[in-house]
């Protein structure tokens, strides 16, 4: 984007700083550490029960870390610390600034209000009180992620997999946030869908110069779009690197073993 | 056999001073739900279980009661009402709106202007304006307490969307004291613009779910609404069949199965208010009921 100055990059967006999460003995995330920047992908790889959930629960704030902490930067330049900021606060920026795509489209979406009102409601959350106007951007949304306007006045319901997802796509862009979590966003969709999907996202996340912490255990979707990767394992990050360099030469044993298990084409 | 013998307005003492700190609760803080510990009533839920509860807890010995049911003084819910409180309680009750200092109603608010004097007590159903949208409790007592009603409007655009203009026509969705979002109860928007800076107090009172809210007098309300589709109160584009009124809200009528229906005011104390002040609609029997008595006369 234009107004994008490169300069502004030059601090990180979300710094976590030593996040720990222990859920009685079992400890969920051990010392993550990590800054990310405006405009970059961070994928978070690794297998079942390693502890990525917990750490996207973390740094958007829905969980309480029962060590370290979360910083923000937040649209007028002052980075802050998530845990204290009040509920209203994180609630705003959560329908602002940051997007949250979930792996299954109807915790993300209202399925039985129209698509258009599901792409508007975070609008008329801030205070859009212009139906046309509304309405007109609900449908340049739709246009954007590819899902024919004339379906804006049917439920969510009655959408395939793939248009639901690229719907909770629009939902959360639409306030233009500047930092996307998504958790599995391909999963339980079939391979062209997810075809599809990623390369709309790429495009997508380039053109608004989002920044994007994807949680996935598909190495595919994360050379796709990631441009770093975080390797989690037993509630610890064991290796990160670019993506190119971690997943083509992988440094710790679980990595190859990661890397390796991928079914050759 | 010998009559049970009520406490005065059928509660005990105790349970009106929860329902009244309940009552101070909600008017200290316009269109908020405060949660009170609802009784059961000798009535149905449904019935105006909350209504019953809230005019009982405010009633004293010189109040003069009316209540209506549709803007009715003689349907079945409206007269049992009346009558256990003229048999709980011993107190005048009458259809005439100006007569009245306690009026219970159940979905509509009197055409006749109300007074400082006056108190409105509705019957609410549902008492929560998210409900339909967000079923879970503890998130919209969240967005309440966030003032977070972004949702309302998703209600109202589907609205639009769907049928090209906002079909809501009941429990059309307020703001009141430009805070908190609020369900008027199942009155029709007709009757919205006589919430807002209305003299009177208007207590809401909802028995199975439990909540009471409370519009102070002269308190701002505002139906919500977008800019490009504001607010518009709905009436049958009609005179009164009866007394020819104008500006009343109608009740359609449905007089054969050929498609003849008529149109009478709802609020039956306001229609023969003005029948007996000699407004006459074009099916009014009043010339007929004249002439029957100058027959007998002569």
């Amino acid at each position: 984007m234009a107004d994008q100055d490169p300069l502004d990059n030059d601090e990180p967006l979300l710094v976590a700083t030593s996040l720990s999460k222990s859920f009685g003995r079992i400890a969920a995330c051990r010392h993550v550490s990590f800054s990310l920047y405006p405009g970059e992908v961070l994928a978070i790889v690794g297998e079942s029960g390693s502890g990525k959930s917990t750490l996207l629960q973390l740094l958007s704030g829905q969980l309480a870390a029962s060590a370290g902490h979360v910083s923000y930067r937040m649209r007028d330049g002052v980075a802050r610390d998530l845990a204290t900021l009040g509920e209203a606060e994180r609630r705003f920026l959560f329908r602002t600034d940051w997007g949250f795509v979930h792996q299954d489209p109807a915790q993300g979406l209202r399925m039985a209000v129209s698509a258009g009102a599901n792409v508007g409601e975070r609008l008329m959350a801030v205070g859009w009180n212009h139906y046309g106007r509304i309405r007109d951007t609900a449908s340049d949304w739709l246009t954007r992620v590819e899902i024919d306007t004339a379906r804006i006045d049917d439920a969510p319901r009655t959408y395939s997999g793939g248009m639901r997802q690229r719907l909770q796509i629009a939902r959360n862009l639409v306030t233009e946030p500047r930092l996307v979590f998504m958790d599995e966003p391909t999963g339980g969709l079939d391979v062209s869908v997810q075809a599809r999907l990623l390369d709309l996202l790429r495009s997508l996340v380039a053109e608004l110069h989002l920044a994007v912490i994807i949680v996935t255990h598909d190495l595919a979707v994360a050379r796709l779009l990631s441009h770093r990767v975080m390797v989690m394992k037993g509630g610890r990050v064991i290796e990160t690197g670019l993506t190119d360099q971690v997943l083509d030469d992988p440094r710790e044993p679980y990595t190859q073993l990661l890397v390796s298990s991928i079914l050759p084409p | 056999m010998n009559a049970p013998a009520y406490n005065f307005a059928y509660l005990d003492e105790q349970t009106k001073r929860m329902i009244r700190r309940a009552i101070l609760k909600a008017i200290a803080i316009p269109g908020y739900q405060v949660p009170f510990a609802s009784r059961e009533m000798p009535m149905p839920y449904g019935w105006g279980t909350g209504g019953v509860q809230v005019t009982a807890a405010i009633l004293g010995p010189q109040d003069v009661l009316k209540v209506i049911d549709q803007g009715s003084d003689d349907t079945t819910n409206a007269i049992s009402i009346r009558k256990f409180f003229a048999k709980t309680a011993g107190v005048a009750t009458t259809t005439a709106t100006e007569e009245a200092t306690v009026i219970q109603t159940r979905h509509r608010i009197p055409e006749a202007a109300l007074n400082e004097n006056q108190v409105l007590v509705y019957q609410v159903p549902i008492p929560e304006p998210l409900r339909f949208l967000e079923p879970r409790e503890t998130e919209t007592r969240r967005m309440h307490a966030l003032a977070e009603y972004g949702l309302m409007h998703v209600k109202l655009y589907e609205d639009i969307a769907r049928f090209g203009h906002i079909a809501t026509a009941y429990a059309y969705p307020v703001k009141v004291n430009a805070r908190y979002v609020m369900d008027p109860s199942p009155t029709p928007k007709f009757d919205n613009p006589k919430m807002d800076n209305c003299p009177a107090l208007q207590l809401f009172g909802a028995g199975r779910e439990k909540r009471i809210y409370a519009i102070p007098p002269y308190t701002q309300v505002v139906s919500l609404d977008f800019e490009d589709h504001p607010f518009e109160p709905y009436r049958f584009n009609a005179p009164c069949a009866l007394c020819a009124a104008e500006n009343s809200y109608l009740d359609e009528i449905v007089t054969d199965d050929e498609g003849g229906r008529m149109f009478v005011c709802s609020d039956t104390d306001y229609c023969e208010g003005r029948q007996a002040a000699g407004h006459h609609g074009s099916l009014s029997a009043a010339p007929y009921k004249e002439k029957a008595q100058e027959a007998s006369n002569g």
